[in-house]
């Protein structure tokens, strides 16, 4: 189960951050999504799959 | 579809305020309908949740306007185009040159940081309102005061300029305004951010986001001017009209304000529903995309060349979430389109929510009583203003 985000298309809504925020962070100098842990246990992931379906610029992945 | 459905004119015609355009949800009911609109454009209407998200975030649909002034906003008409720093009408790297930066404005933690300030103004607004007495209108004491402050701290701009965002921002939005009243409010409002930005410049501040663009972006001038008015405005109208329209919505359903009251720490999640609920009830079709080629859409092809316009009625999908028709405010937080979605989703969606969580739990903590002092069917509502909400909420709280 790892986690990623496709900075390229990233506009760093936060949308991660607000639906798993032990898993996702924003970078103080773009903004934009910051994976904090890459492989997160079971418990986060149910954010982690929130934050896939809610991110507006779909560049959240779970690769399972 | 040979013959394109009529579409009711948006905010005018609803049978309650907090509802669609009457024959609106019967239009839509059988999957993407073309409408004519009252402007003469035949447009697409998707509006299952699915179909949304695929017109606002794939990049077959364009933002891009030229050549086509009659999709334009009212602003955008009397503006003209090309118009530098108006993201709304930009596709792919072109809007992220101009997004990306600002999106550190409003990162989750920064707007955290954000809560004790807002709840502070929110506070002093409600102080002001219990010391003038009952009835008070809501609008007048709160809804339109207390985001327009908040913007105005976020982008740097002393309060003192406040009418003046206000005035320029009904010029903007409303759809009568003439080009020289708004050209004339639209310049001194750039006079004064003129100002402000040379003080960022002999600060080198990035404290705020005026500061963030002048000392820390390659943003033209004319960019930065135009990007500061629109977020000016769109950051007091919009939240302005939610949380009118929400406390409205909460009046409607007392079962569902006695869950909000039961457990005000909620109001994160419950905000979330009342966006859904709130938005998706509204209906009507607003963001607008043109296909730049043939797309499938909810079984429908959609032309390249066809205008596609996007329906909030999306949040009352049950694919989306069951029982999606009712306001829940129980439920869990639901990936909803009430700020839109794919690259031009709402750049203010997280200064919103702090704002509308805060109004919220403290305007029924402080008056667990406050209720309409007129039925809301009675209430006035803004025809004239593309974003649509109440003109005055008179209410009670003894």
């Amino acid at each position: 189960m790892t986690v990623r985000i496709d900075q390229t298309g990233c506009i760093g809504s936060g949308q991660c951050v607000l639906a798993a925020p032990d898993v996702f962070d924003q970078s103080d100098s773009s903004g934009l999504g910051l994976v904090l842990i890459a492989e997160p246990p079971a418990e986060l992931l149910p954010g982690v799959r929130d934050a896939v379906d809610r991110c507006p610029a779909q560049v959240v992945s779970l690769e399972e | 579809m040979s013959e394109a459905a009529v579409c009711p004119v948006p905010h005018e015609n609803r049978t309650h305020p907090l509802g669609a355009p009457a024959g609106f949800e019967e239009a839509i009911s059988n999957g993407p309908v073309k409408m004519l609109w009252p402007n003469g454009v035949q447009a697409w209407v998707v509006s299952s949740y699915a179909g949304v998200r695929q017109v606002l975030s794939d990049s077959r649909f364009s933002a891009n306007k030229e050549g086509a002034p009659e999709m334009r906003t009212e602003g955008e008409q009397i503006l003209g185009l090309p118009q530098p720093g108006n993201m709304n009408v930009m596709d792919g790297d072109e809007h992220l040159r101009l997004r990306r930066p600002l999106s550190r404005a409003f990162m989750v933690k920064r707007l955290n940081e954000m809560r004790p300030r807002i709840q502070e103004i929110v506070d002093q607004h409600l102080d002001e309102m219990e010391r003038r007495g009952e009835p008070a209108d809501l609008v007048a004491s709160v809804c339109l005061p207390v985001p327009s402050l908040v913007i105005a701290e976020l982008l740097g701009v002393a309060p003192e300029h406040q009418a003046l965002f206000q005035a320029t921002a009904k010029e903007m939005l409303g759809k009568n305004g003439s080009k020289a009243e708004y050209e004339a409010k639209a310049a001194e409002l750039g006079a004064v951010l003129a100002k402000v930005v040379d003080e960022k410049k002999a600060s080198g501040s990035t404290d705020d986001l005026i500061g963030l663009m002048v000392n820390d972006t390659d943003f033209e001038m004319d960019e930065l001017l135009m990007l500061a008015i629109g977020l000016l405005v769109a950051g007091h109208e919009t939240t302005s009209n939610f949380f009118g329209l929400f406390t409205l919505t909460l009046f409607e359903n007392p079962d569902q304000l006695a869950v909000l009251k039961r457990d005000p720490s909620r109001a994160d999640v419950i905000v979330e529903e009342l966006l859904r609920y709130t938005i998706g009830k509204l209906g009507g079709a607003g963001i607008a995309r043109r296909a730049l080629e043939d797309v499938e859409v909810d079984g429908v092809t959609i032309r390249a060349g066809d205008w596609v316009t996007v329906s909030s009625h999306a949040n009352l999908d049950e694919q989306l979430c069951p029982h999606a028709g009712e306001l829940d405010l129980e439920r869990r937080a639901v990936p909803h389109l009430g700020f839109g979605f794919g690259p031009h989703q709402c750049l203010g969606a997280n200064l919103a929510r702090a704002e509308l969580q805060i109004l919220l739990r403290t305007l029924f903590t402080r008056f667990p009583n406050v209720r309409p002092a007129i039925p809301v069917a009675e209430m006035a509502f803004r025809e004239d203003m593309i974003t649509y909400g109440a003109t005055a909420i008179p209410v009670v709280w003894s």
